[in-house]
């Protein structure tokens, strides 16, 4: 809110200062949120209102991408698997890829998408119309009413949406497997979980709680800095997007590092 | 209504050398300012003189780069988040696009400072205090409507209700009056008016409507260049010469 008035006086350049100053209000704006969770009042009811807009209200989309995926990977991977008369790995790999690998990244980036862009358009067009300022004149802390609320919502809405899809993405894969092979569907479950162990899904529940933090934060952070007007919302939307997409694609990769050394 | 006798001469606001800049452009520079109790103040001034960045700064929205602004007794920008938070509730800030929560019908607008403020109220204190505002404002049956179901009339009579609702010793309004027609305009006067005759607040209007200037102050303060250049009454600050002034008046009544 308030803008540096101070003399222009840079401690090493222009940019390089900015950045730090970025870095800086990020940190402090993500730190604010942990104080703020453990301290109450809690706003609760809000809470499970958002709740329902991130999880709910996300299902279709997710049911639809996470299906599409489970069948594409099938029937893309079957020629090169029965050139080497290996169909019947078809279920076990299936298995293996949703549960490590699709089922949090197809979730997390398609929340990206649909959560991050509407937290980053709300809490944007809540601080240009000055619904923020008014919260805070009327003695209530906005921090606690529009963030907490939001961001711990997605960070447990995402690792159940993420399950949820690794089951539908069986799904669309079991629907192309029985298009080509007989086989039941516990038959199917059964290879598909063969090779899946307890660590595969605690670092994918581990992921995904860490991309849907993410989600939250972003598009939390990207709302309540805009400027510039309704033309600003349109940016915060945007940029909450970009950035978190971006955000968890590194911890993809240094989380799926880090949980390796454990096995 | 006007020329209500101030008897209590105790200070509410207290504003001293306050400056306020934003990078190159000096909005504040040096800004004296009182309020006594039972006051109404009209800041008068151009559009872009700093009178919203002025209450903003009197309730902690933004922090002076220099100066002092008491409030009941308190220098605002010295405040910590609980203090503050407690000053707050007896500050009515209404807004000048009025800021209400779009997502929330009109009673949840009124209920969402007062629950969070006041604690262990029943549901039916609750209902009653709503009522008891929605009536001072006229407003009665938009209990239930949703503020984009609202004409900026109402937008702006259910922002008042929501800051009288916590009872506030002081009401910042930020102009009241802007962008509604002249019978609303006197509508929304009155209100003013009748506000402080029934909650005992004293209140800094902002506006550049000489309408309401005339009809709810007690006093008026001009704003010209980052400074009060003029404060009497209404018609103390238009008999100066000061072409600055005589230009805000006679711009004012050709429309
Ligand atoms: N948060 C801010 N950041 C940067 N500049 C600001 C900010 N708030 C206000 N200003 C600048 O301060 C000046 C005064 O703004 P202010 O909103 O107080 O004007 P005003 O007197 O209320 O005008 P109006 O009658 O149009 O509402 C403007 O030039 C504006 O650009
Ligand atoms: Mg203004």
């Amino acid at each position: 809110m308030d803008t540096d008035s101070k003399a222009k006086k840079y401690l090493i350049g222009r940019k390089v200062d900015r950045f730090f100053i970025k870095v800086h209000k990020a940190s402090s704006f993500t730190i604010r949120y942990f104080k703020e969770l453990v301290t109450s009042p809690h706003e609760v009811g809000e809470f499970v209102q958002q709740c329902y807009n991130i999880g709910y209200r996300s299902l279709s989309l997710i049911t639809l991408t996470s299906f599409i995926t489970g069948y594409v990977f099938t029937k893309q991977s079957r020629p090169s698997l029965s050139e080497f008369g290996a169909t019947s790995w078809i279920p076990s790999l299936v298995g293996i890829a949703m549960i490590r690998a699709l089922a949090p990244l197809v979730t997390a980036l398609i929340c990206a998408g649909k959560v991050g862009s509407s937290i980053g358009a709300e809490i944007g067009s809540m601080k240009v119309t000055e619904q923020i300022d008014a919260m805070e004149v009327s003695a209530v802390n906005p921090y606690k009413y529009l963030i907490v609320t939001r961001v711990t919502a997605s960070t447990l809405m995402i690792p159940v949406l993420m399950m949820y899809a690794g089951f539908v993405g069986l799904m669309g894969s079991f629907l192309n497997v029985s298009q080509n092979e007989l086989t039941t569907l516990t038959a199917f479950f059964h290879n598909a979980f063969e090779k899946i162990t307890m660590l595969d899904i605690v670092s994918s529940v581990i992921r995904s709680l860490a991309y849907g933090f993410t989600i939250g934060i972003v598009g939390c952070y990207k709302g309540y800095n805009t400027s510039q007007g309704t033309q600003g919302v349109g940016k915060a939307a945007n940029a909450a997007v970009v950035a978190s997409m971006f955000l968890i694609f590194i911890e993809e990769v240094i989380l799926v590092q880090v949980i390796n050394w454990f096995r | 209504m006007a020329e209500q006798k101030i008897n209590n001469l105790s200070r509410v606001i207290e504003v001293k050398d306050l400056y306020k800049s934003f990078n190159e452009n000096h909005v504040l520079r040096g800004v004296e300012l009182e309020l006594s109790k039972g006051e109404n103040l009209v800041v008068l001034g151009r559009s872009g003189t700093g009178k919203s960045v002025l209450i903003k700064i009197l309730s902690g929205l933004l922090k002076q780069d220099r100066g002092t602004a008491i409030v009941l007794g308190q220098e605002v920008s010295q405040l910590n988040e609980l203090s503050l938070r407690a000053l707050r509730q007896k500050i009515g800030f209404s807004f000048q696009n009025s800021a209400l929560y779009d997502s929330m019908t009109v009673k949840q607008n009124l209920e969402f400072p007062l629950i969070r403020n006041v604690r262990h109220l029943s549901r039916k204190e609750i209902n009653s205090r709503i009522e008891g505002v929605l009536d001072a404002v006229g407003l009665l049956q938009s209990l239930n409507q949703l503020p984009a179901e609202l004409s900026g009339g109402q937008r702006k009579r259910i922002g008042i209700a929501r800051t009288l609702i916590l009872q506030p010793e002081i009401m910042l309004y930020d102009e009241p009056t802007a962008g509604l027609d002249p019978i609303t305009s006197i509508e929304i006067n009155n209100l003013i008016n009748e506000v402080r005759a029934r909650f005992h607040t004293s209140s800094i209007i902002i506006t550049h409507d000489l309408t309401c200037a005339k009809t709810t102050g007690d006093r008026i303060a001009m704003l010209l260049d980052g400074q009060f250049v003029k404060t009497g009454t209404f018609d103390e600050v238009f008999a100066t010469k000061d072409p600055r002034i005589q230009s805000f008046y006679d711009y004012n009544f050709i429309n």
